[in-house]
C-alpha cells in the first residue's frame, strides 16, 4: 500500500518536473519590475552579484589550484612559511576598497527609497489576520481584499483540485488595490493585530505592517498591468494565503474605479444608516476598525 | 596513508585506575569528567540533529509539490518554528559544547573543565530544557508556532506551548551561559606552564571569544523572553502597543542577542577548520595572530550590526544606512580568515582524508554563504531579499555546509583520538560526497526561489515555485538519509577497528597538546602539567 502511493506520488512528481519547462518557470533571477527604484534596486543587485562572481572566480580558482598541485600523492613537500605581510595587507585594503565602491551606489538609492514627499496619490494598508485592508484616506474608500475564493478552495488540504488548473494559484485576491500609473503613490503600512509584510516585488518595495506604527513606503509605476506579491511577514496560520494584488491602470480607468467604488459605498451607507438607527451598535465594521487602528497609531 | 603509526612520543599521563569511571548509568547520571561529559553533549547533539532534521523533512516533504498535501498550515508554523529553536540550541551549539569539553582540556593541557560539577549540571539542564521544548509539541494548541524569532504579537497567540518553550529557553540559556564560564575560566586558569595565550590552538581561541558572546548576550535573550511572559500572563504590555509598549523593541532586543549568536555557532567552526587545514596541508596555520584578531573583531562587530535583519521595520534612514555600512564591514575581517585559510594550503602537501574533505568543503560553500550575506547587507536591495527564501538559502549555507560541516570534520578529525580505533574510511568518503552534493541541491535552488519572489516560512506556494521546490525537496531527503551513514560511522569505529596511534594523522605533530596523549586519550590526562616550550 506505502509503496504503491510512494509510486504514485513519484509518479505525479516526475510528470510535474518533465511538464514544468510548459509553465515557462525554472525561474533564476529578480525581476527588474516596474518603477524606476526597482529597476535601480535590480540593477544594484547585478552590481553586486556581479563583483561577487569575479571574488568568487578570483579566490575558487586560487583554492582550487592549491588543491589540484600541492598534493602529497604528487611529491609536493610543505614549505615553511606562515605569514607575509604584504600579502596580508592587500588583502584587508582590498576587500575595502570594493566595499566602499558598492557603499556609494547603494547609500544613493536608499535615500531615494525613503523619500516618501510629492506623492499624488496615498493609500492606508492595514495588514489582519489573515487579509488586507486598503483605504484610500483622501476619498474615503476602504476595502478588504482576500484570497480569491477558487485558490481558497484549492488550498485546503487534500482538496483534491489541481493547483495547477487555478489561475495565478495563491496570487489573486477577490478586490485588488488599484492605483494610476505614472502616479507618486505612498503607502502607509500598518496593522490591526499581528505584524505582517506587504510586499509587490515589481515594485520593489516591501515593508513591515506593525500595530502601533505607520511605514510608509512609496512607488511610481510605469506600466499598466496587474502586480503580485504576498505577505512576507510569518504572521500566523494562513500567513502564506494572503497575497497583494495591485492593479495599475490608465488614470481614466482609475477615475472610474474610484467614481464606482465611491458609488457603491454610498448605496452601502444609506441602509446601513437606517438599520444603525435602529441597532447601533451594527455599524459599518470596516469603519469601526479603522478608527480604533487611528487611535492605537498615535 | 592516514594513519601515522609513529610511537615513542613521551606523554606524560598516569593511569590513576582508583578514579576510574564509576559503573553503569551512575557514571554518565554524576560524571564530573570532561570527557564523559564531552560525549554526552555530543550524542545529545546527535539526537537532537536527527530530530530537527526530522522536522525539516516535513516541511519539504509538504513544499515538494504546490497544494496541501501532508499537514495543517498550523502544525507546519510549529515545524519551521521548532526545527530552528532544535537545530540552533540542541544540536549545533551543543554539538560545539561537546568539543569544547572533550578538546580544551586536551589542548591546554589541563586535567579537566575548571568546574566540572557545573559542567555535569549544565548538560543535564539541557536534557531538561529540551524535554520541555518537545513537550511542548503535544499541549492543547500545538506547538509554539511564531518562529524561531518569537516575535510579538504574534508568539503571543501560543496556546498551552508557550510557558514551556519560554522555560526551555530560559533552562538552554542557564546550560549555555555556565558551559561559557566554566571555558573561559578553565582557559585562563589552567593551561599548562608556557602555553601562553597567543600559543594556544585556534579551536581554543575561537570558544575563548565565543564564551565571552555567549555571556553578553544569553541574559539579553533570557530578559526579552521573559519579557515575553510577563506579557502574556501578568498584563504587562512591554511589546504592545496598545499598552504604550512597542512590537519593535523586542525585535532589537532579540537581534541584539541573536546576531552575536549567529557567530555563536560559527566561531567555534571557524577554531576546527583552522585546526584541520594545516594539518592536513601538513603546514603551519598562515597568519595565527591575524586569524585571532580577526576572530575578535568579527564578535565585535557581531554587536553592532543587529538591525540588519531588521532593515524592513521602518527604521529612520540614518540607522538602515549605520546598519547596512556596519555589516559589509564584517565582510573585512570574514574575508581575512579565508585568504589565510586558502594561503595554508598553498604551497603545503595535501592530503585528504574525510576531516579535510569537510574542512574543503565548508571553505567553498561557507563563502558562498557569505557572498550571499554580502549581498543582503545592502539595504535597498534587502528590500527584496527579506524575508524570501533567498534569506533561507544563505543562512542555510552558513549553517549547514558551514556550521555542521565543520563539526562533522572536528568528529572526523578527533573520532580516532576519543575511541582509539581509526573508523572506517570509505564510508566516512561516501557520508562527504552525498552530504555535498545533497547539500548543494537542497539549498543552491532556494537562492533561486527567494530571488524569484518566494516568501520563506509559507506551507504552500504558487505553481511558478514548484520545480526548484521539488528539486529542493529531492536535495533534503539525500542529506537526510546521508546523515545515517554518519551514524553507522561512528558506532562502527566505537566498537573496534585499527588502532589508532597518538598522532593519529601524519601531519597532526606540532598541532596543539591532544596528539600528546595515547588514543583512546585516558579517562584522566595531564595530572602533571605538561611543559609548553
Amino acid at each position: 500500500m506505502v509503496k504503491q502511493a510512494f509510486g504514485a506520488i513519484s509518479a505525479t512528481a516526475l510528470a510535474a518536473l518533465w511538464s514544468a519547462p510548459a509553465a515557462a518557470a525554472w525561474t533564476l533571477n529578480l525581476r527588474e519590475g516596474v518603477t524606476e527604484l526597482s529597476r535601480e534596486i535590480y540593477g544594484l543587485h547585478m552590481l553586486i552579484l556581479w563583483i561577487c562572481v569575479v571574488i568568487a572566480v578570483a579566490v575558487f580558482g586560487v583554492m582550487i589550484y592549491s588543491i589540484a598541485t600541492f598534493r602529497k600523492s604528487k611529491g609536493a613537500v610543505p614549505a615553511d612559511f606562515d605569514h607575509n605581510t604584504k600579502a596580508e595587507i592587500i588583502w584587508t585594503v582590498i576587500p575595502v576598497l570594493i566595499l566602499v565602491a558598492m557603499a556609494v551606489p547603494a547609500a544613493r538609492t536608499l535615500v531615494k527609497i525613503e523619500d516618501t514627499r510629492g506623492a499624488e496619490l496615498t493609500v492606508k494598508v492595514t495588514g489582519y489576520q489573515w487579509k488586507w485592508q486598503y483605504d484610500y484616506v483622501d476619498d474615503g474608500v476602504a476595502f478588504f481584499s482576500t484570497l480569491s475564493s477558487a485558490s481558497n478552495e484549492a488550498r485546503q488540504l487534500d482538496s483534491g483540485v489541481d493547483v495547477h488548473q487555478v489561475e495565478n494559484y495563491l496570487l489573486d485576491v477577490d478586490n485588488p488595490m488599484v492605483v494610476p500609473v505614472n502616479t507618486k503613490v505612498r503607502v502607509l503600512v500598518t496593522a490591526a493585530d499581528v505584524i505582517h509584510n506587504w510586499w509587490v516585488p515589481d515594485f520593489g518595495m516591501k515593508k513591515d505592517a506593525i500595530p502601533g506604527y505607520i511605514n510608509e513606503l512609496w512607488f511610481r509605476a510605469d506600466t499598466v498591468g496587474t502586480y503580485r506579491g504576498q505577505c512576507a511577514e510569518l504572521c500566523g496560520r494562513d500567513h502564506g494565503f494572503m497575497p497583494v494584488v495591485v492593479k495599475v491602470v490608465e488614470q481614466a480607468e482609475y477615475d472610474t474605479w474610484l467614481a464606482g467604488q465611491k458609488a457603491a459605498r454610498q448605496a452601502a451607507a444609506t441602509p446601513a444608516a437606517q438599520t444603525a438607527a435602529a441597532a447601533a451598535p451594527t455599524t459599518n465594521a470596516n469603519e469601526t476598525t479603522t478608527t480604533v487602528l487611528v487611535a492605537n497609531a498615535e | 596513508m592516514s594513519a601515522n603509526q609513529t610511537h615513542g612520543h613521551a606523554a606524560a599521563h598516569d593511569h590513576h585506575d582508583d578514579h576510574g569511571p564509576a559503573k553503569g548509568i551512575m557514571r554518565w547520571l554524576t560524571t564530573t569528567n570532561h570527557k564523559d561529559i564531552g560525549t554526552m553533549y555530543l550524542i545529545f547533539s546527535l539526537i537532537m540533529f536527527f530530530i530537527g532534521g526530522s522536522m525539516a523533512l516535513v516541511i519539504r516533504a509538504e513544499l515538494f509539490m504546490p497544494g496541501m498535501q501532508l499537514v495543517d498550515p498550523g502544525f507546519f508554523n510549529t515545524m519551521t518554528t521548532v526545527h530552528a529553536l532544535i537545530m540552533v540550541f540542541g544540536a549545533v551549539m551543543p554539538a560545539t559544547v561537546g568539543l569544547a569539553n572533550w578538546m580544551i582540556p586536551l589542548q591546554v593541557g589541563a586535567p579537566d573543565m575548571a568546574l566540572p560539577r557545573m559542567n555535569n549540571f549544565s548538560f543535564w539542564l539541557l536534557v531538561a530544557a529540551f524535554s520541555l521544548l518537545i513537550l511542548s509539541l503535544f499541549m492543547p494548541g500545538g506547538g509554539p508556532a511564531a518562529g524561531w524569532t518569537l516575535y510579538p504579537p504574534l508568539v503571543l497567540q501560543t496556546g498551552d506551548a508557550f510557558p514551556l518553550a519560554i522555560f526551555a529557553i530560559h533552562l538552554a540559556g542557564a546550560s549555555s551561559i555556565m558551559g561559557a564560564i566554566n571555558i573561559i575560566v578553565t582557559i585562563m586558569n589552567l593551561r599548562a606552564p608556557g602555553m601562553t595565550l597567543l600559543k594556544m590552538p585556534l579551536f581554543t581561541w575561537t570558544w575563548l571569544i565565543t564564551a565571552y558572546l555567549l555571556i553578553a548576550v544569553m541574559p539579553v535573550f533570557a530578559g526579552a523572553v521573559t519579557m515575553l511572559l510577563t506579557d502574556h500572563f501578568f498584563g504587562t504590555t512591554f511589546f504592545a502597543a496598545a499598552g504604550g509598549g512597542d512590537p519593535v523593541l523586542y525585535q532589537h532586543i532579540f537581534w541584539f542577542f541573536g546576531h552575536p549568536e549567529v557567530y555563536i555557532m560559527i566561531l567555534p567552526a571557524f577554531g576546527i577548520v583552522s585546526e584541520i587545514i594545516p594539518t592536513f596541508s601538513r603546514k603551519r596555520l598562515f597568519g595565527y595572530d591575524a586569524m585571532v584578531y580577526a576572530t575578535a573583531s568579527i564578535a565585535f562587530l557581531s554587536f553592532i550590526v543587529w538591525a540588519h535583519h531588521m532593515f524592513t521595520v521602518g527604521m529612520p534612514l540614518a540607522g538602515t544606512m549605520f546598519f547596512m555600512l556596519s555589516t559589509m564591514l564584517i565582510a573585512v575581517p570574514t574575508g581575512v580568515k579565508v585568504f589565510n585559510w586558502t594561503a595554508t594550503m598553498w604551497k603545503g602537501s595535501l592530503t585528504f582524508e574525510p576531516p579535510m574533505l569537510f574542512a574543503l568543503a565548508f571553505l567553498f560553500l561557507f563563502t558562498i554563504g557569505g557572498f550571499s550575506g554580502l549581498m543582503m547587507a545592502i539595504a535597498p536591495v534587502d528590500f527584496q531579499y527579506h524575508d524570501t527564501y533567498f534569506i533561507v538559502a544563505h543562512f542555510h549555507y552558513v549553517l549547514v555546509p558551514g556550521a555542521v560541516f565543520a563539526i562533522m570534520a572536528a568528529v572526523y578529525y578527533w573520532l580516532p583520538k576519543w575511541t582509539g580505533y581509526m573508523y572506517d574510511m570509505k564510508l566516512a568518503n561516501w557520508h562527504f560526497w552525498t552530504s555535498t552534493v545533497f547539500v548543494n541541491l537542497l539549498f543552491f535552488p532556494q537562492h533561486f526561489l527567494g530571488l524569484a519572489g518566494m516568501p520563506r516560512r509559507i506551507p504552500d506556494y504558487s505553481t511558478q515555485f514548484a520545480d526548484w521546490n521539488m528539486v529542493s525537496s529531492i536535495g533534503a531527503f539525500g542529506f537526510g538519509l546521508s546523515q545515517l551513514i554518519f551514524v553507522w560511522v561512528i558506532i562502527k569505529c566505537a566498537k573496534g577497528g585499527t588502532k589508532a596511534s597518538d598522532h593519529v594523522w601524519e601531519g597532526a605533530y606540532n598541532h596543539g597538546l591532544e596528539w600528546t596523549v595515547p588514543s583512546p586519550a585516558p579517562y584522566h590526562t595531564f595530572d602533571e602539567a605538561p611543559v609548553v616550550k
